[in-house]
């Protein structure tokens, strides 16, 4: 019996107190029409060697190839330490603080995390954490209508150059109690938010205007004239943001002549591994005056009966298990376990290393464009705009053909943008990591050449074989 | 202490970052940042011993007994935790091509057929990232069936008046408001009252079976009969499959669409609040409207089904596939159970329960329903202490924790004055359970003889008793440089 520790003889004394025969008699209360019988599809028991063993075959299965896709998760190097103590079982095991004495570690360790993140975002509070960056977007969305008491608008506006992923999110979290979205388009030159589009909506009510950065092109936003263009209009400014792109670029408390109201986005750059898109965590930091609309839990610094310092989930009165139907959101947890990793992260690479991982992987980006765009005078970064570690390339190529060829040579070769956005049909979005050797690069380089030449040849790509 | 005093200017974990600051060509001056953002300067022994340090201030699972009703804190598996971290599967991109993807989709494929099978619905949506993200899919998915009919009257969820506060939230957040329906002192559902609620404007009932009092709502099939012909859909809330793991199914009780917590009844990991994982199933009718992505198998490979292919899916609930690490972990359990071993999760997860409950009240303590069986965990009363003593739940909650156990939950449900929700699990040992008893029954002892120690506990703990009211008063939510003292 996996994980039961009880004895036959325990099974019986435990019986004889209680005052049944069996097992079976404590479950006299339930309809003897609703007993299930047996479980199909699941299977008999596995040891852990045995399901180690399935394990290590689906793992070797998925293994092999050189990540060149970024589009909102990203191959970071992650320091040892980060998962052998976010591991440890006094993390891995505890759960949700509501007793404050025996949780100071967790409590403690989120205190120092929301400090750091408010930190990075130049914001003024940070609370404990949200699902992911897209959720936490919506949760943000949500919010600004809470907490924009200018306008008793429900229309939010989203630029089109914002995640496709992120986009379709919000719209499912948000629908329900009303609100609207509308979408601005970029400018077809250099990738950002068209500027004059935005101007059209100068004088309508709106609650808020999201300014992502780097946008889901890797394109570097005007996000000072977005910020103060929300302000002067009366919406709030929500920024959505790569964190670890923060170590290097002005920072959404910066932005602007006022700073945005409300800066999130996904922490995953911050310690969390890829692991097929979760678990990750989202971050929300806000002026210190929206906190009672912010969502999810925050931990304060307090004092204890002898009046030494601790700390204890705070401001619980805008939480569901108090407020109930009232609550700023139905939300329970953070995302706790990967606070602790991405807290230890933080403190192991300091501000320093940070931009050092942001600045080698700009550089790498840099470097993987330099060639690839060497290789064809009909590849060519399709936006102007700068941009930091990701940038959209266009093909001459079918790109979903391109992308299977290298990919049979263990080439991720990046996110193909067509299916998102139909005038993109030609456009692939490629990113370079820290993590990317030169010699991963060449590969990438060598191989897209050999996809080229097989065009040029006017031979079938998947036909060709590759020696690497 | 907290890392940032452990700081000096100019100290770094130099293994950790590349050796050199490469120039970020292209970006103009404009875009920079100005300030270099105050995260902690040390070095990685400080960082590791610092965060070490912090880990052994925490109760936990692997370190103490943790009988916190309704969260169903059980052993997570070790094994569950390596696998999810092997190679391949953790640094696996979301966006992977599907030949390089075979064997996570594989897992998840199967995964959803393992959750089908126990909790009897015809299908699954692993998206989810947590119980109440899972309650809102579940009922968006029923806002979305009644929409589609053109039902545009339905507006109302019913909620017991025992359910938990994310019940009534999530209804809120789907565009719904809730109303509340009482519990008959039994425990179950006031027939009555439902009926009388019901009506053109239910959109669905919210129940959690076994409810959070402990006990299982014996007139389910009445209730689901009820409902579905007054035209509203059933939402199972998950909290507490535990207790019924592999013995009875939500799809036979009538239920149309349930989520399951994956870190309760699924083992994986709690992690200090997160991350969870809330999987949803539905029955045939709701189908359609699953959130995406799902995973397909056509007989050789497993392929992501998303908008595209499903077309009236109440869309996506994060930028990819939901907590992947997490539905790993769990699979890993799952089949380390396997069919067997379900089915013993709820026997014993019962078994310990009555005998706790048994024990505590041949030593004196007020079960909240003693003529019911307990289910995976039950209520007591301190109400009878607190009059004649003067020592409240939380004195004894505290108290627990200086005998080095946790709390079970306190002043949850509601309705239940100076209540503990206490719930074992099937992974506790018996002496555990009787360690307990014996630590309840010294702490009455003490309330007796000396209240003060209880009213003042705990006291063995690296803090005492905590000021909540100042915490919300005079806000201190990150840490000042210049507001040191210490």
């Amino acid at each position: 019996m996996p994980f039961i520790p009880h004895t036959e003889e325990e099974i019986r004394e435990m019986l004889e107190t209680i005052g049944v025969s069996s097992i079976d008699d404590l479950f006299d209360e339930i309809p003897e029409s609703l007993r299930a019988d047996t479980l199909e599809g699941v299977g008999p028991s596995l040891s852990e060697m045995e399901i180690g063993r399935l394990m290590q075959e689906k793992a070797r299965q998925d293994s092999g190839g050189i990540c060149f896709i970024g589009a909102g998760a990203y191959d970071h190097h992650v320091p040892a330490a980060v998962w052998q103590i976010a591991t440890r079982g006094e993390f891995y095991t505890a759960y949700t603080p509501y007793q404050a004495e025996a949780s100071q570690g967790t409590l403690q360790l989120l205190y120092e995390y929301q400090t750091m993140m408010a930190e990075l975002m130049a914001m003024e509070v940070s609370n404990a954490s949200l699902y992911d960056g897209a959720s936490a977007l919506a949760e943000a969305v949500l919010m600004a209508v809470r907490a924009n008491r200018k306008s008793k608008s429900k229309r939010v506006l989203v630029p089109r150059s914002l995640h496709p992923a992120y986009r379709a999110t919000v719209h499912t979290i948000v629908r329900n109690q009303g609100i609207e979205l509308l979408e601005l388009p970029f400018d077809d030159a250099t990738g950002q938010t068209d500027l004059d589009a935005l101007e059209i909506h100068a004088g309508s009510d709106f609650a808020a205007l999201v300014i992502p950065q780097p946008n889901f092109f890797g394109v570097l936003e005007p996000v000072d004239q977005l910020s103060d263009w929300a302000h002067r209009n009366g919406l709030l400014a929500i920024a959505v943001v790569n964190p670890l792109a923060m170590a290097v670029l002005q920072p959404p408390g910066e932005w602007g002549e006022r700073g945005v109201d409300i800066a999130c986005g996904d922490g995953q750059p911050l310690g969390a591994p890829l692991s097929s898109g979760g678990p990750y965590f989202g971050f929300m930091t806000c002026r210190k005056q929206h906190v009672r609309q912010m969502p999810g839990r925050i931990i304060g610094r307090t004092v204890d009966l002898d009046g030494k310092p601790g700390f204890t989930l705070t401001l619980q009165a805008r939480e569901q298990h108090i407020r109930r139907s009232k609550a700023t959101s139905n939300i329970c947890t953070n995302q706790g376990l990967m606070v602790t990793a991405a807290t230890i992260h933080m403190a192991l690479l300091g501000a320093d290393g940070l931009a050092r991982v942001a600045g080698a992987c700009h550089a790498n980006l840099n470097a993987l464009v330099e060639k690839l765009t060497a290789l064809d005078e009909e590849i060519e970064p399709r936006f102007s705009g700068p941009v930091f570690h990701e940038r959209v390339l266009r093909l001459p190529m079918e790109v979903p053909q391109v992308l299977r060829t290298l990919a049979a040579h263990n080439i991720l070769g990046g996110y193909h943008l067509g299916g998102d956005y139909p005038e993109l049909e030609d456009c692939l979005l490629v990113c370079a990591t820290e993590t990317r050797t030169p010699d991963d690069l060449e590969k990438y380089a060598r191989n897209l050449q050999r996809v080229l030449a097989t065009r040029r040849q006017g031979a079938c790509a998947t036909m060709v074989r590759f020696d690497l | 202490m907290l890392i940032f005093q452990h700081s000096r200017p100019g100290r770094r974990a130099q293994a950790q970052a590349p050796a050199d600051q490469a120039p970020l060509e292209g970006i103009p001056e404009a875009f920079r940042r100005r300030n270099r953002p105050r995260l902690p300067e040390v070095s990685e022994l400080q960082a590791v011993r610092h965060y070490t340090k912090l880990s052994q201030k925490n109760f936990s699972i692997d370190t103490q007994f943790y009988p916190l009703g309704s969260c169903t804190m059980k052993y997570n598996p070790r094994g569950a935790n390596a696998m999810a971290m092997l190679p391949g599967l953790v640094d696996r991109h979301p966006l992977a091509p599907e030949s390089h993807s075979q064997g996570f989709l594989s897992a998840m494929y199967e995964l959803q057929e393992i959750l089908k099978s126990v909790t009897g619905m015809a299908a699954v949506s692993l998206a989810p990232m947590a119980g109440a993200q899972g309650e809102f899919a579940g009922v968006a998915m029923i806002r979305a069936y009644h929409d589609a009919r053109g039902d545009q009257e339905r507006r109302e969820i019913l909620v017991p008046d025992a359910a938990h506060g994310t019940n009534p939230a999530t209804a809120v957040m789907c565009g719904y408001q809730a109303r509340e329906i009482p519990t008959l002192p039994s425990g179950d559902v006031d027939l009555e009252a439902l009926e009388a609620a019901l009506g053109p404007r239910t959109a669905g009932i919210m129940l959690t079976n076994p409810s959070t009092l402990g006990v299982f709502e014996r007139h389910i099939d009445r209730i689901a009969r009820m409902v579905h012909q007054a035209g509203g859909l059933l939402y199972y809330d998950g909290a507490n499959l535990n207790a019924i793991l592999g013995r009875v199914r939500p799809g036979d009780m009538g239920f149309d669409v349930i989520h399951v917590n994956l870190h309760k009844t699924f083992a994986a990991p709690h992690g200090g609040g997160g991350p969870g994982a809330g999987p949803v199933g539905v029955s045939e009718r709701l189908a359609p409207y699953l959130p995406v992505p799902l995973v397909a198998f056509d007989g050789h490979d497993y392929h992501l089904l998303t908008e595209k292919e499903r077309p009236d899916t109440i869309g996506r609930l994060s930028a990819f596939g939901g907590n992947a690490g997490v539905l790993l972990r769990a699979y890993v359990y799952a089949r380390m159970l396997g069919a067997e071993g379900m089915k013993r999760v709820a026997d014993f997860a019962t078994l310990n329960a009555n005998y706790l409950m048994k024990r505590l009240v041949e030593a004196g303590f007020t079960a909240a329903y003693p003529g019911r069986r307990a289910t995976h965990e039950f209520i007591i009363t301190l109400k009878p202490e607190a009059k004649e003593l003067g020592v409240n739940a939380m004195d004894f909650a505290k108290r627990l924790l200086d005998f080095d156990m946790h709390a079970p939950t306190t002043y949850f449900p509601l309705l239940v004055p100076e209540c503990f929700l206490i719930e074992p699990t099937e992974t506790e040992a018996k002496e555990a359970l009787d360690a307990f008893v014996e630590a309840m029954v010294k702490i009455r002892e003490e309330a007796r003889q000396e209240p003060e120690k209880v009213k003042g506990a705990p006291c063995n703990l690296p803090v005492r008793r905590l000021d909540d009211v100042r915490a919300a008063r005079e806000l201190d939510l990150k840490w000042e440089p210049k507001g040191e003292t210490g």
